[in-house]
């Protein structure tokens, strides 16, 4: 595409007060290499007649367009242009209300962001899709469980075809194991047959769902739609394409035999899992000698909340230990249910049934510490129990006791296997080694060819649930086209489950339309864009190929890294990454970034600091800071990136060449609780600025010239000062020394 | 796309705009039908979110980029729905839009509130503070334009906005409008209110100045709130060194509230931390019956109990009374764990006030039904029609989300039997 410029100048919201137009349409037209009379200014540019000036230039060919205007964040349908280059320049925000109006200052802040916007407009272009070919859209279930059957019916219903693959020889999982279930229904009275069976049957019937049973995946290799799925069953293998993955592998109730304090190993003492085959039978019967129980005690927390077994409430324990002090009670109106427990944990209209159950006077529920079991003779066995609410002492005695095992993802053993890897392979290749033949390998479940392992990553402290750690982003892993779904994710009843799962098919069919189309998905769903490596230069040295935090980048034979583009989700760490800096974007590259960087006015008599602002949040609260007319201060230049992780440390060179005296990083939160969309974004900019330190003794610089600061999107308040502070710390240090140069 | 294959979200709070940004990304028409003048919903007026103590603008800026961005999504605020007839694959909808006097002219600088002489509660703020008749709840609204409150206005007589407006964004003369849809499903997302604290006589709800709710707390403390985020307690400005929280105030009352809300364990811990950080020689107390954190909030349950400054008290509230010189609160309660009766003094008492589904007060058009709580039986609901969030039963908002992705799946598979 020849470009056409089209160069825009707003005077509307006070930004015609704050500069001296006439002179920001020279410097704008000097840039851009056209006639200052061919830049346009408009009293408002985003009205009927200021739009309608821009539409006739399209009209005319203009198809490269700088909108020196507003926030880019408001007025966008108005300056939305399909087929153009739009560049929106925030000279209202970051000029006009964050400012001073009239000053030098401030003109040359204007010059320099209509100059960048003109430099980034010349170097990017219009995006165009990569669609891949020989796509498929088939789904891949990973489990019969609950989850995987709504899972699976959900996605079928909605047209896609699915795959089932399930371990074991029938479909159901934990829930077809049921006697019974919880009331689901106003006024939770009624314990209600399980409905997993229904389910099964509409499963098997369905015409666009294969079921494997007894079933495991041997390996997945390829990217979202263009899966391999090798599916082994009964000692063969089938190798099927597919499109993306439903995780619903389930759990394992946490072993009991770990619980010996609480009496386990004795025959009369089971699980909750045990409970329900006896309740199945038609009566409540105990193991040792078949004799009806009569006193049944259940033990809450078994394991749960306890940190020397799981440091999480298990979510269902509460509610299937009423629903089996019902079981007691119905099969035997004589016949009690002690229930001892921490708190009774019954959230939402749970709490309904929960007070039914209170009003049995043949259920017993007492806050308790429970502190052993021990022998009463003829098979019955005396609760021990402390920290009562009577605050003595108790001992109860029970013909019966069930725990109420909690929770164990099953993505918890291979996790740990991974992990365990992983810090062994940090210690070098011997202990890497010895690791791997020490420590017994467990059955994988997806099986991923990945570069970076077979499994999605473990999340920190999610205790090897396959969870996202986004609040509002319940489906994000680090596996684009893999969603996590029940009790796999986090411990969740089965009502919970079943919208769980019906969630995960929606973004299952979200990721397969979307590479059908070739744009990204979430946090990026509308980007066109992806990488695209000048490989011809490429030095293997594998920077890009470890930190995407996506796993996006697989290696060849010779170790050469090469794209899986369809599991990217473009936020461009692998750009930031690279040392030959290869990587670039249509809209969005280290030369156009830089050359942004290196386009900045640099005086001799003033300080200049760059900030590359993550656009997620920080350029937000920056933008609201600005809203609520707080000064931004003046010597900084703000320029909005991807993600801090696309950060490339060869635009510290850029500046400081320059003469720019300091940079600042702003963006997300990075560690346990990380807010950074990108997962690892912000925290590899950090681990790369911390490498910086180096780059500038080479230059003779001081470190203290760069930082990065973390910031939410709420800290807009705070956020000037924060920029005052650094640039005061910048003055302190002295002018940079290159600027001389 | 036809237009009779348009999925209708009913509600912009976070239930209903994930459900329509992720039909809409799953390559659906959406319409969102928004009640007040803005998206975002009961989220927008919370500090931080639990446990990861985030900012809930965070998550809502991504999902108005993504509105933003995705031309197969529309949305109408100071909107609501009157009419719901049809079925499946074809709903007739009639939309009935309140006048918001300001058009898409505006630029969101601010002039038309500066010159509105007309001070009004601040609703947003739970009226703690004023707000202007033409005003914008907060910095980073969406859509980012102002309103003005036709219930406030003085209209033609004052006219000041009008002639402070330099872009013609203000008609004063607007009038309500109906817009009539044709969709093939429905989202119901509604949200919830908190409970009336007023009808909790024996907790001083809405009497004793210092005793605010779990929400009123959430804009104090919030930047964007009438206190900047300095917790200051009502009375007299007093930043709060001793602070107690209610649970249950209204909820697991048969008297008010038969279920449990969910949310208001995690959320009084949440703002136990505020407190704590805000002023390190501070105190909080939660009065409990259960502590409810499931899952791995456990281990935020833990984080928290780990602060010495933050104690738990197994025992429901009685009585709450103020000192009439100091305007302290003065709790009354058993713990029940001691066995004896408790009377302390505190700055200021967060009640945890429960959550009603919104379908309690204003029922939804159409054949729905309801429990007596106001909760919508799903199983009631027609073909095409979805209720999420918390029309079902309280839910934070991961479940929302998680519900209102199962929604969208249910919206395409409605488009798709419609075809």
């Amino acid at each position: 595409m020849e470009k056409k410029f089209g160069v825009y100048i707003c005077k509307g919201c006070s930004i015609g007060e704050s500069i001296n137009i006439d002179n920001l349409t020279k410097s704008a037209a000097r840039v851009a290499k056209i006639q200052p009379d061919a830049v346009r200014v408009h009293d408002v540019l985003c009205s009927p007649a200021g739009l309608e000036m821009i539409g006739n230039d399209i009209k005319e060919g203009a198809n490269t367009l700088i909108i020196g205007a507003c926030s880019p964040r408001v007025k966008f349908e108005e300056f939305d242009f399909p087929g153009a280059i739009t560049e929106r320049v925030n000279l209202r925000e970051f000029v006009a209300w964050s400012q001073d109006p009239n000053t030098d200052a401030t003109q040359s802040i204007a010059d320099d962001y209509m100059k960048m916007g003109i430099i980034k407009a010349q170097k990017g272009n219009l995006p165009e899709p990569n669609i891949l070919p020989d796509l498929s859209k088939t789904i891949v279930v990973v489990g019969g469980g609950i989850s995987g059957l709504t899972s699976a019916l959900e996605a079928a219903e909605a047209g896609y075809e699915v795959v089932l693959v399930e371990k074991q020889a029938d479909l159901g999982g934990w829930a077809a194991k049921l006697y019974k279930q919880i009331p689901r229904e106003y006024p939770y009275e009624k314990l209600e047959e399980p409905a997993v069976f229904g389910k099964i049957k509409e499963v098997e019937a369905h015409p666009n769902i294969k079921v494997y049973k007894s079933a495991s995946i041997e390996k997945t290799e390829g990217q979202p739609g263009l899966f391999d799925v090798t599916i082994r069953t009964n000692g063969t293998g089938e190798t099927i394409k597919a499109g993306a993955f439903i995780m619903a592998a389930g759990w394992q109730p946490y072993d009991a035999s770990k619980l010996g304090h609480l009496g386990y190993g004795n025959p009369n003492v089971i699980t909750n899992v045990q409970m329900e085959e006896i309740a199945k039978t038609g009566k409540i019967t105990r193991p040792s000698d078949g004799k009806e129980a009569k006193k049944v005690a259940f033990i809450q927390c078994a394991g749960s909340r306890d940190p020397e077994h799981l440091p999480y409430c298990s979510s269902f324990c509460c509610a299937t230990s009423l629903k089996q002090a019902k079981y007691v009670r119905e099969k035997n109106g004589d016949a009690v249910a002690m229930i001892f427990y921490k708190d009774i944990r019954t959230p939402g209209q749970t709490e309904i049934f929960y007070k039914n159950m209170q009003n049995d006077p043949g259920v017993l529920l007492t806050k308790a510490d429970v502190t052993g079991i021990s022998d009463a003779g003829n098979g019955n066995m005396f609760v021990e129990a402390e920290n009562t609410l009577l605050g003595e002492k108790i001992k109860v005695e029970a013909d019966l006791v069930v725990l109420a095992t909690g929770i164990v993802p099953a993505t918890r053993v291979p996790q740990e296997y991974l992990d365990g890897l992983t810090e062994a392979g940090k210690k070098g290749d011997d202990a890497r080694k010895a690791y791997i033949e020490s420590t017994p390998k467990p059955e994988f479940i997806l099986n991923l060819d990945y570069r970076q392992g077979p499994e999605i990553p473990s999340l920190e402290g999610a205790y090897g649930f396959a969870d996202s750690n986004f609040i509002c982003f319940q489906y994000e892993t680090r596996r684009t086209g893999i969603y996590s779904a029940g009790c796999v994710r986090q411990p969740m009843t089965m009502a919970d489950a079943s919208d769980d799962a019906a969630g995960a098919a929606l973004k299952a069919i979200q990721c397969v339309e979307h590479v059908a189309q070739g744009i990204a998905v979430h946090p990026r769903a509308w980007d066109m864009t992806f990488p695209d490596p000048l490989m011809i230069k490429c030095t293997s040295c594998k920077r890009c190929t470890e930190e995407c935090p996506f796993g996006a980048i697989d290696e060849d034979e010779k170790g050469t890294p090469f794209y899986r583009v369809n599991r990217c989700r473009r936020c461009g760490t692998c750009m930031g990454a690279c040392p030959e800096r290869i990587v670039s974007f249509k809209d969005f590259s280290v030369d156009i970034i830089g050359s942004m960087i290196k386009g900045i006015e640099v005086s001799e008599d003033e300080f200049r600091i760059v900030v590359l602002a993550c656009e997620n949040d920080a350029y937000p609260a920056l933008d609201s800071a600005a809203i609520k007319r707080n000064k931004i201060n003046p010597n900084v230049r703000i320029i909005p990136i991807r993600c801090l992780g696309s950060t490339n440390l060869v635009w510290v060179t850029d500046a400081f060449s320059k003469g720019i005296d300091g940079l600042m990083l702003l963006g997300c939160k990075y560690g346990e609780n990380y807010q950074c969309h990108f997962v690892k974004g912000s925290e590899l900019a950090n681990y790369r600025f911390s490498k910086v330190r180096e780059t500038l003794d080479k230059l003779q610089l001081e470190a203290d010239r760069c930082e990065l600061i973390q910031v939410a999107i709420s800290e807009y308040d705070k956020l000037p000062d924060m920029i005052n502070k650094f640039v005061e710390r910048v003055e302190e240090i002295g002018p940079n020394p290159f600027k001389e140069f | 796309m036809a237009d009779n294959k348009k999925v209708l979200v009913i509600g912009g709070g976070f239930s209903g705009l994930t459900a329509a940004v992720e039909t809409a990304e799953a390559g659906f028409d959406v319409v969102i039908v928004e009640k007040t003048p803005f998206l975002g919903g009961r989220v927008t007026q919370l500090n931080k979110y639990f446990p990861k103590l985030c900012p809930p603008n965070c998550g809502l800026e991504i999902n108005f980029k993504r509105i933003k961005n995705n031309a197969d999504i529309t949305f109408h605020t100071l909107a609501e729905v009157e009419k719901i007839s049809g079925q499946e694959g074809s709903y007739d909808v009639t939309v009935k839009v309140t006048p918001r006097f300001v058009n898409d002219k505006c630029v969101g600088c601010n002039a038309c509130a500066e010159a509105c002489p007309v001070e009004i509660p601040n609703e947003f703020n739970f009226g703690m503070d004023k707000t202007k008749a033409a005003y914008i709840t907060h910095n980073q609204a969406f859509p980012f334009k102002y309103a003005i409150d036709g219930r406030y206005c003085k209209g033609a007589s004052c006219a000041k906005c009008v002639e402070a407006c330099k872009y013609d964004a203000i008609d004063l003369d607007m009038k309500p409008e109906i817009v009539s849809l044709n969709v093939s499903s429905v989202v119901l997302a509604t949200g919830w209110d908190s409970y009336d604290v007023s009808k909790l006589d024996n907790l001083g709800g809405g009497k004793i100045a210092n005793v605010i709710t779990n929400m009123m707390m959430e804009r104090l403390a919030s930047p964007n709130g009438p206190t900047s985020g300095k917790i200051l307690r009502p009375s007299d400005g007093k930043p709060v060194q001793n602070i107690a929280f209610v649970q249950c105030a209204g909820s697991r009352d048969e008297n008010h509230l038969p279920y449990c809300s969910y949310i208001c364990c995690m959320a009084s811990m949440k703002q136990a931390t505020y407190l704590r950080e805000q002023y390190p020689d501070s105190t909080a107390r939660i009065f409990y019956i259960d502590l409810r954190t499931p899952g791995r909030y456990e281990q935020f349950y833990w984080k928290v109990k780990d602060d010495p400054k933050v104690s738990f008290t197994k025992g429901k509230v009685a009585k709450i009374t103020e000192d009439p010189e100091t305007k302290d609160v003065i709790v009354e309660a058993e713990d029940i764990q001691l066995g004896k009766k408790i009377k302390a003094k505190f700055d200021m008492v967060v009640l945890a006030a429960g959550m009603v589904p919104s379908t309690k007060a204003s029922k939804i058009p159409g054949d729905i039904t309801y429990t007596a709580d106001g909760f919508v039986v799903s199983s009631s609901l027609k073909k095409g029609i979805y209720a999420v969030g918390a029309l079902k039963s309280p839910v934070d908002v991961s479940m929302s989300v998680q519900d209102a992705t199962g929604a969208a799946i249910k919206s395409i598979q409605s488009a798709r039997r419609s075809k």
